[in-house]
């Protein structure tokens, strides 16, 4: 068995998906000839054919919007945007359509469309190439937002999110998308689209993150076993719904807990995270949550985006804070 | 259109050059401008899209009746642009899939949707989304032009399942200033898909007259850009709406290519029960518009060639009133959808972290039958 990047891993599960099932769709800017500016869609447009890979004029809303109109009739559009920074055109459709379309007729149309794009920094990228906006779409009832972490997991959820039958934001972290490889069968199997993913088993403090900062927080957790302090590391991996349950049991065993995301602190997934943390388990927590999060600021050009973005050093600053206080 | 470049160097080729043709059966005095097309010959039909404008302005003046006496929520009539309603309704087959605004019953009721359902809509009641006739047709479309995508994905599917299926988008004046027009049209040119446009041209987005929209003289002028075939045709002309209509979709049909149609009316009403159209508008254009109006063209055209008497007139007049007034029983003793609902309909199968919600809303909610 070939050991596969993260990229390679959705690439693969597109081409499960669509060789298992007629009725998937991959459309976007560069995804058919060019395979996709980061090679997620390589090789596609030659197995599949120019209608089911289909290079679309340079058009976001259209992009979007014809997906919903593609998923009306019955097909599975997996649209891409080419980078995060050019999805805000598409969230009218998402917002307005795609997530309502189901509740607003009752269930006569449905839209099972998959909305990729790959998101986040750290990778020297232009401007407007790196931020980090999951939680505009984690706000917006009748969709699903997945963040896929490993090559595996992105085979996996990536399966499960063009199965289901709602719309899915994918955001895919670009920073990782080639650094590390894995060995991933490619059997089909789906992973769950609504609990979270125990990467470490702790008992001292709970790190909860997802995509591209669960590798600086593995690296913290290594760090703080070396002074003592057993770190549990959850990915979330599906943002909405969010499985609050495996967060709040892996908190009432170790009474502490620290959220590390990428993007802007404030109104960041992390604040709904503390918020029920807050709700469910003030009482037997140990220390205050502590968030480590990017700054409320522009996310900015690539020679500061490392100070920007969270790194191990913050992470287990936090999570030892948290042990200081108990 | 070229303007003069004096003596720049350089050279020109011409793209394109273009006459937007009109269409227009019956002039507003319901006298014959050109040779009518063959489906007129069968009275039936004539008496059939006369029947259908009937019914939408009875149901119109029902719904606004409705809700100026706190009944039924914002309403947004179609009084005057019935002819392209019924038309761009009548020129379809069951199969195709239409995709409005918000303003098109006409088109709507001979999709079958029923006046129950639209009530239901108006009403602040999801359940009139689900029409029980057209089931691939699209709900209802609020924010302006968002549905002309959709309508390029419709098409695209059909095209994909080799379908000698057509969508049917209509939209309004105000609409063809969206990014989302030009995004849709271009992608319709691109890929020759079986999809027809059609601007509703009722001179006025809310309060915002046509010429203020756009410095292009005609709004089918817009399609030229795409390479893509754009007419007008008289919007308050049933016949010549439907002629419009039907050619383009059968074109699209056979696999050559979307239509923007341009059907020019006018909104003889305010832009909805929620506004007051003399705040920014003149009688004097009101009072001079009427002459226009499509029911009576269609009407004098028929009593005058004696294809309708005024008893057949009245006759009609009541069965459609019997039918608007037993909606409208139909849609008031409606009770409505339990709390619940709100959850129920989200995704197919309720996330795990909604359940506490469902459940508090159901305990609280009103009408928990
Ligand atoms: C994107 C968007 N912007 C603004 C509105 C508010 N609005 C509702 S109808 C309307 C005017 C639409 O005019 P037109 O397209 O000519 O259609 P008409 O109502 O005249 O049929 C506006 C501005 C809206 N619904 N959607
Ligand atoms: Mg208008």
């Amino acid at each position: 068995m070939p050991e596969v990047s993260l990229v390679e891993a959705v690439n693969l599960a597109l081409a499960h998906e669509m060789q298992a099932d007629e009725s998937v769709v991959v459309l976007g800017e560069d995804v058919g000839v060019n395979g996709g500016v980061f090679r997620a869609t390589a090789g596609l447009q030659e197995r599949f054919g120019k209608e089911r890979v289909m290079d679309t004029p340079l058009a976001e809303t259209l992009i979007a919007g014809m997906s919903v109109g593609l998923a009306a009739q019955g097909f599975k559009a997996v649209p891409e945007i080419q980078f995060m920074g050019f999805i805000y055109p598409t969230i009218d459709q998402i917002l307005n359509h795609a997530a309502r379309l189901r509740y607003r007729t009752r269930g006569r149309m449905t839209c099972p469309m998959v909305l990729r794009a790959p998101f986040g920094g750290g990778i020297h990228a232009p401007e407007h190439h790196s931020e980090s906006t999951e939680a505009i779409f984690a706000h917006i009832p009748g969709l699903r937002v997945v963040i896929p972490s490993s090559p595996s997991r992105a085979y996996g959820l990536l399966l499960a999110a063009i199965r289901d039958p709602d719309p899915v934001i994918f955001l895919e972290p670009k920073r990782i998308y080639r650094l590390v490889k894995q060995q991933v069968p490619d059997d089909g199997e789906a992973l769950p689209l609504d609990v979270c993913f125990t990467l470490r088993e702790g008992a001292d403090v709970t790190v909860v993150t997802w995509g591209a900062m669960t590798h600086e927080t593995m690296m913290a957790a290594d760090q703080l076993a070396e002074e003592g302090i057993s770190a549990e590391v959850i990915d979330v991996a599906t943002l909405k719904p969010l499985d609050m349950d495996t967060i709040l049991e892996s908190v009432a065993k170790t009474g502490r807990c620290v959220i590390v995301h990428e993007a802007a602190r404030t109104a960041g997934m992390g604040a709904e995270i503390a918020a029920q943390l807050a709700e469910h388990s003030l009482l037997t927590l140990l220390a205050p949550v502590q968030r480590v999060a990017g700054y409320d600021t522009v996310m900015p050009l690539y020679r500061l985006e490392n100070e920007y973005m969270p790194d191990t050093a913050r992470i287990v600053e936090a999570a030892k804070n948290t042990m200081e206080m108990s | 259109m070229s303007k003069d470049k004096g003596s720049s160097t350089g050279s020109s080729t011409r793209v394109a050059s273009f006459e937007i043709h009109h269409t227009r059966f019956l002039d507003h005095n319901g006298e014959v401008t050109g040779e009518l097309p063959e489906f007129t010959r069968d009275s039936a039909n004539l008496i059939s899209l006369y029947r259908a404008m009937v019914r939408t302005r009875i149901f119109d003046k029902k719904a606004v009746a409705l809700q100026r006496t706190g009944q039924l929520g914002t309403f947004a009539s179609s009084l005057g642009q019935e002819a392209s309603f019924v038309g761009i309704g009548s020129a379809m087959r069951t199969e195709d899939v239409l995709l409005p605004t918000y303003r098109e019953s006409g088109a709507m009721f001979i999709r079958g949707v029923t006046m129950t359902e639209l009530l239901l809509y108006w009403g602040g009641d999801e359940r009139g989304m689900d029409y029980a006739g057209p089931r691939e047709d699209f709900p209802i479309c609020v924010p302006i032009a968002t549905h002309l995508p959709h309508a390029v994905g419709v098409a695209y599917a059909m095209k994909l399942r080799r379908q000698p299926r057509v969508a049917v988008c209509t939209l309004g004046d105000g609409a063809t200033s969206k990014g989302d027009f030009y995004e849709a049209l271009n992608m319709a040119g691109a890929w020759q898909l079986p999809v027809v446009f059609v601007v509703c041209n009722n001179e006025w987005a809310i309060s915002v007259p046509r010429r203020a929209q756009t410095h292009a003289q005609t709004l089918a002028q817009k399609a030229i850009a795409g390479e893509i075939e754009g007419e007008q045709v008289d919007g308050n002309d049933v016949i010549a709406v439907r002629h419009c209509v039907s050619r383009a979709i059968e074109k699209a049909r056979s696999g050559d290519g979307p239509s923007l149609i341009e059907a020019l009316s006018y909104r003889m009403s305010d832009h909805t029960t929620a506004d007051d159209a003399s705040r920014y508008r003149a009688k004097e254009e009101l009072e001079k518009q009427a002459i226009n109006d499509p029911i009576t063209r269609l009407n004098t055209y028929l009593i005058g060639n004696n294809l309708l008497t005024e008893k057949d007139r009245e006759a009609l007049e009541a069965e459609c009133a019997a039918e608007v007034e037993a909606a409208a029983k139909e849609y008031l003793a409606t009770p409505p959808p339990p709390s619940k609902a709100m959850f129920d309909y989200l995704y197919e199968t309720l996330p795990a972290s909604l359940v506490a919600q469902r459940e508090f809303a159901t305990k609280r909610g009103s009408g928990n039958a």
